[in-house]
C-alpha cells in the first residue's frame, strides 16, 4: 500500500526522488491555484452578467499572475499593536497544511481492471501521489485541523478587533463541523475498508455503481459537501470574513505578500478540497465506465477523468458564491449540530447495520439481498424516528424556556418586547 | 543513523516546546509552544511505526484541544502577558524543582538498574520482561488497533463511550438549566412559556 519507504532505510537517491516529486506537485498546485483564481472571477463575472477579466493574456489568463506581482511589491504593513512575531507566521500556518493537504490526493493513474494506478518509470513502481501514509485519509482531517491555527493566530496576532471577531468565528464554525465531516468521512471508510487515498479509489474502480457517492447512499456526500464547504469558510458560510460585518475578518490588517499568502492558501483549498470530494465520492481518477482506451496511455485516462470531476466542484463553489446568501451566526450552529451531526451518526449506523447484515447472513430471509433491504428499511425507520425525537427535543427546549432557546434569538425576543 | 537525527530534531522541538508552555510570559505563545510539542511527539509515534497514534496525536491534541484553549483565551480576552515573578502558592517553586529532580532520578536510576532495556525480550524499566506487539505480515498498526479495540477491549470501549455520554448530557444539564432561570428572572413578562 505504501508508496515510498518512511525514513527508517533512505538511500539519497529516493531522497532525491522524493524532492523531486514534492517540487512538482507544489508547482503544479500553484498553476492550478492561478487558474482557479481566473475561473471563479469569470464564472462569477458571467453569473452577475459582467465579462470579467480580459485584459492581460488570453482571456484574461494572466491577471491572477500581473495581481500576484502587483501585491508582491506593495508595501507591507505591521500594525503598532499587532504581536510582531505570530503576525509573520501566521499566513505560512495557513499554506503549509493547505499544499500538505493536496499530498495525499491520487490525481491520476490506471485504475482500470483491477490495476493499481501504479506506473513504472526506470524500473521504479510509482504512483501520481506525493503521499500514500497507511493512514491515508485521517492525514486529510489532520491538516484540515490545523489550517485554522493559520487564520486564527492571523486574528489574533493583528491586535484589533474585527481580526480577533473573525479568529474567534473561524475556530467555533471549524470545531463544530468537523465533527460532521469526520462522520460523513467514515461512511466513505465503511464501504471501502481502507484509510489510504489509493485503496479507497481502487475500491471505486468498477464504474458509477461502485462510486462511494452511491455505496454510501448520497446522504454522506451531501453532509461531507456542506461541512467542507463550511471548513472552507466559503459562501455560503463566509462569516469568518463577512465583509458587511466585521470588515475583512482575519487579514483585515494584513497587506502586500503576506496576504497574497492568505489568498493563495484560500484558493490551494479549495482545490485541495474539491480534490478530496472527488477522491473520496466520485473515485478519484477511475472512470465513469470501463471504457477501452483510445490512443493515449491509461494513467493519462485516469488524469482526464480526475479533472472532469475536479472541474464540476470547482464550478460548484464558484456557483454556491454567485448565489447563496450568508447564513446568520444560528443558522450556521444550528445546521451543524443539530442537523448534520445527527443525520450523519444516524446513517453511519444504518450503513454498519446494512453492512453487517451483508457480512453474515442475517438470516431473517434466505439470501444476503433480502437481509440487506429488511436492515435498510429498520435503519431508516429507526433514522426517522430517531430525527422525530431529535426534531422533539429541539422544539421542547425552544418552549420551555419561553421561546428564547438561543441567544440571538433571545435577544430578538427582548427587542419584540 | 537517519532515526537518530530525526530523534534529535523531535528531541530539540519537543523539549523547547515544553519549556517554552511554561516560561513565555504570553498565554497564546504558550500554546502555540505546545503545539510543538506535540508535532514533535507525533513525529516520535511516527518513528515507531504508531502511525495512527501519531496522525490521533495531531488531531486531538494540536488540532481540537489547543484550538479549544486558544479559544477561551481569546474569547475571555485574558491573552496580556503575565507576570512571571509571582508565585500564586507559596514554595510552589522550590516544590515543584524537588518533584522535578525526585522524577528524574526515578528515571535515570531505573534505566541503570534495568541495564538499558532493549525492547527485544529483556527486562525493561518496569521490572516485567518487555516485547514489542507482534506485527503480522503487511498488517498496519491501524488494523491491529481496531481489532485490539473492538474485540478484547470492548467492554472497556463501550464503557467509555457511555462515560462521555453522562458527561456530556451532564454538561448540558447543568449549562441549560441555569440560563433559562436567568432569562426567566430578567424577563418577568415573557416567562412560563
Amino acid at each position: 500500500m505504501t508508496g515510498q519507504p518512511y525514513l527508517l532505510d533512505v538511500d539519497w537517491g529516493d531522497v532525491l526522488q522524493a524532492i523531486i516529486t514534492a517540487a512538482i506537485s507544489f508547482g503544479v498546485l500553484l498553476v492550478s491555484v492561478m487558474l482557479m483564481v481566473w475561473f471563479e472571477r469569470k464564472v462569477v463575472s458571467r453569473l452577475q452578467n459582467r465579462i470579467g477579466p480580459n485584459q492581460a493574456g488570453p482571456f484574461g489568463l494572466l491577471q491572477t499572475l500581473f495581481d500576484g506581482t502587483k501585491l508582491f511589491f506593495k508595501e507591507d504593513l505591521i500594525p503598532e499593536r499587532a504581536d510582531r512575531f505570530v503576525f509573520k507566521l501566521a499566513p505560512y500556518l495557513s499554506l503549509v497544511p493547505a499544499f500538505l493537504m493536496f499530498s495525499i490526493i491520487p490525481v491520476a493513474g490506471d485504475f482500470s481492471d483491477g490495476k493499481d494506478g501504479s506506473v513504472t518509470i526506470g524500473g521504479e513502481k510509482m504512483f501520481f501521489q506525493l503521499i500514500d501514509p497507511p493512514v491515508g485519509i485521517l492525514f486529510f482531517l489532520a491538516m484540515s485541523a490545523l489550517g485554522v491555527y493559520g487564520i486564527m493566530l492571523a486574528g489574533w496576532s493583528s491586535g484589533s478587533k474585527y481580526p480577533l471577531l473573525g479568529s474567534v468565528r473561524a475556530s467555533a464554525q471549524v470545531i463544530s463541523y468537523e465533527a460532521a465531516l469526520g462522520l460523513a468521512l467514515a461512511s466513505v471508510l465503511l464501504v471501502t475498508g481502507t484509510l489510504s487515498t489509493n485503496g479507497i479509489v481502487q475500491a471505486q474502480a468498477g464504474g458509477i455503481t461502485s462510486w462511494a457517492i452511491v455505496t454510501t447512499g448520497f446522504v454522506p456526500f451531501v453532509i461531507f459537501v456542506i461541512a467542507g464547504t463550511a471548513e472552507l469558510n466559503r459562501p455560503p458560510f463566509d462569516l469568518v470574513e463577512a465583509e458587511q460585518e466585521i470588515v475583512g475578518g482575519f487579514h483585515t490588517e494584513y497587506s502586500s505578500i503576506r496576504f497574497a499568502l492568505f489568498f493563495l492558501a484560500e484558493f490551494m483549498n479549495v482545490v485541495t478540497m474539491s480534490a478530496i470530494f472527488v477522491t473520496l465520492f466520485l473515485g478519484g481518477p477511475a472512470p465513469l465506465w470501463n471504457h477501452p482506451q483510445f490512443f493515449i496511455p491509461g494513467a493519462l485516462w485516469g488524469f482526464i477523468w480526475f479533472f472532469a470531476k475536479l472541474l464540476i466542484f470547482l464550478f460548484m463553489f464558484v456557483w454556491f458564491r454567485a448565489t447563496l446568501p450568508r447564513l446568520r451566526y444560528d443558522q450556521l450552529m444550528d445546521l451543524g449540530w443539530k442537523l448534520l451531526i445527527p443525520l450523519a451518526l444516524g446513517w453511519l449506523l444504518v450503513l454498519t447495520g446494512i453492512r453487517v447484515a451483508q457480512d453474515n447472513n442475517v438470516g431473517i430471509t434466505d439470501n444476503a439481498v433480502g437481509d440487506t433491504i429488511i436492515m435498510l428499511v429498520i435503519g431508516l425507520a429507526i433514522l426517522a424516528l430517531g430525527g422525530a425525537l431529535l426534531g422533539a427535543a429541539i422544539r421542547n427546549a425552544k418552549n420551555e424556556s419561553g421561546g428564547v432557546a438561543l441567544p440571538s434569538s433571545g435577544q430578538m425576543q427582548v427587542v419584540e418586547d | 543513523m537517519v532515526d537518530v537525527i530525526v530523534f534529535a530534531i523531535s528531541a530539540v522541538i519537543i523539549l523547547g516546546g515544553a519549556i517554552g508552555v511554561i516560561a513565555l510570559p504570553n498565554p497564546v505563545h504558550a500554546a502555540l509552544s505546545l503545539i510543538a510539542t506535540f508535532f514533535g511527539v507525533a513525529v516520535l509515534f511516527i518513528q515507531a511505526e504508531a502511525h495512527f497514534l501519531a496522525l490521533v496525536q495531531v488531531v486531538v491534541y494540536a488540532g481540537a484541544i489547543v484550538v479549544l484553549f486558544l479559544f477561551v483565551i481569546m474569547l475571555l480576552g485574558v491573552d496580556r502577558a503575565q507576570e512571571l515573578g509571582v508565585e500564586p502558592l507559596a514554595g510552589q517553586r522550590v516544590a515543584g524543582v524537588a518533584v522535578g529532580a525526585l522524577l528524574l532520578t526515578l528515571v535515570v536510576g531505573g534505566l541503570f538498574l534495568s541495564g538499558g532495556g532493549d525492547f527485544e525480550g529483556n527486562t525493561a524499566i518496569t521490572g516485567q520482561s518487555g516485547q514489542v506487539v507482534p506485527t503480522q505480515d503487511g498488517e498496519e498498526d491501524v488494523v491491529q488497533l481496531a481489532r485490539d479495540l473492538f474485540t478484547r477491549q470492548l467492554l472497556t470501549f463501550e464503557a467509555t463511550g457511555i462515560l462521555l455520554t453522562v458527561a456530556t448530557v451532564g454538561a448540558v444539564v447543568l449549562v441549560r438549566n441555569r440560563g433559562a432561570e436567568d432569562l426567566v428572572l430578567d424577563e418577568p413578562g415573557t416567562a412560563q412559556g
